[in-house]
């Protein structure tokens, strides 16, 4: 066998191969690969936590919904009610309006039957008056008996 | 083998690709192609996966990255099995050895006379291109894993704790035992680096032989007629034997990751 100096030779190569390996190949790749799993799981962790905070925002958002729909039947339920309120009021004022009004006209319808009945006692009272005057034209004085007529007016 | 030029016969031509292009005498001869090959390997191997690691996005990744993170994870996990601990220094160390040898074990899938023509028109007449066929690839490995080994399990155990364990392990602390504990010891120790050299440079040599083999059976081709036949069927072994060593190169290299880090992982267990 011719083993000989080439040894040390190829000793040293595979020395300085296997410190350039160690100093600069390896943690090079190695970095790359540990730098690539780190971001990987960072990923995953960031979508996991992605995902819950969608399940809260849904969650949050179905309970808003619940509770505005809550509120908007609240509040038909009491329009509904106020409109039948309102209704109710309206009658009512409309009855009293209406009762006021035909009081009045019936005041006024008296007074008038009152004024006529004045005016037409006055006439009859007259013409009685000028009847009488008509048949007692001699025997009678208007001026003397005028208290006598005002007295037979009074019981018309 | 020079271009163009015909073996004179087998044995020169196994001889010949066997051959290392040398440089120095005796113990200090430097194979400079198994230098060059393991530089340029290495580089190339390790320097893409830099070329990657330099942009490497914590984004999504490319198709080339996705490549390049698909191996360091795979190895990651694989010494992950082995080594409970800090990975900070074994993964990569595991990715180094994974990478370079498998890159210089892939030029034994380059055509042996490819290699041959091409360095021969350059002048140099012997150029293996595998480093991992050369011995002092395998064992300056393996040898530095070994000390690796010892490094961490001084670090581990501290000095005295590694020699009590030289001493009383497997067996125990009988003074009787101190011996045959020793013993066993050294030759666990021993044998660990040369396994690991063994086995690659095995693989690897052997593959390279058959390489060769047809490669021999394929030159019958321009010598003789008859050599036609033989020429084809070497083509088509050559190519069924290239597919059935990519999983060989692949697994040589994996095995040679994961005992390393089997042995750097035993280093840290305390008897």
């Amino acid at each position: 066998m011719n083993i000989n100096a080439t040894l040390f030779v190829q000793a040293l190569s595979f020395a300085a191969l296997i410190w350039f390996s160690v100093r600069f190949v390896w943690p090079m790749i190695t970095d790359a690969m540990d730098e690539r799993n780190r971001r990987i799981a960072d990923g995953l962790a960031a979508a996991e936590a992605g995902k819950q905070a969608l399940e809260r925002s849904a969650q949050q958002s179905d309970e808003a919904i619940a509770q505005a729909r809550g509120r908007a039947t609240d509040i038909l339920a009491q329009a509904e009610k106020r409109a039948t309120q309102m209704i109710e009021e309206a009658k009512v004022s409309a009855k009293v309006e209406g009762d006021r009004l035909v009081a009045g006209a019936k005041a006024e319808v008296e007074q008038e039957v009152a004024r006529a009945r004045e005016v037409l006692r006055t006439q009859v009272a007259a013409l009685a008056v000028a009847g009488a005057e008509q048949i007692l034209k001699r025997e009678v004085d208007a001026k003397v008996h005028a208290d006598l007529i005002a007295a037979v007016q009074k019981q018309l | 083998m020079a271009a163009g030029q015909a073996p004179q016969n087998a044995g020169e031509y196994i001889a010949h690709h066997l051959t290392n292009l040398q440089v120095g005498e005796g113990f200090w001869t430097f194979h400079l192609d198994t230098i060059l090959m393991g530089w340029f390997t290495g580089v190339i191997g390790l320097g893409a996966f830099y070329l990657v690691a330099r942009r490497a996005t914590a984004g999504v990744p490319g198709p080339v990255q996705g490549f390049i993170e698909l191996i360091v994870e795979f190895i990651d996990d694989t010494v992950k099995g082995v080594f409970p601990g800090d990975r900070k220094f074994l993964a990569p160390l595991a990715l180094t050895i994974f990478v370079w040898v498998f890159m210089m074990n892939l030029m034994d899938l380059l055509p042996i006379d490819w290699i041959a023509t091409a360095t021969g028109a350059t002048g140099l007449h012997a150029w293996k291109a595998v480093p991992t066929t050369d011995l002092n690839t395998t064992f300056a490995m393996s040898l530095t894993i070994f000390l690796l080994t010892i490094f961490f399990s001084f670090k581990a155990k501290g000095a005295g704790g590694f020699v009590h364990e030289l001493f009383t392990a497997p067996f125990g602390g009988n003074p009787l035992l101190w011996i045959p504990n020793l013993v066993l010891n050294l030759i666990e120790y021993l044998a660990k680096p040369v396994s690991l050299a063994m086995r690659l440079f095995g693989n690897m040599y052997a593959g390279e032989l058959i390489f060769m083999l047809l490669g021999l059976l394929g030159t019958l081709a321009a010598v003789s007629t008859g050599g036609i036949m033989a020429g084809a069927a070497a083509g088509v072994l050559y190519w069924a034997w290239g597919v059935f060593h990519i999983l060989i190169i692949l697994l040589q290299a994996f095995i040679f990751m994961v005992l390393s880090c089997v042995y750097i992982a035993m280093a840290h267990e305390h008897h």
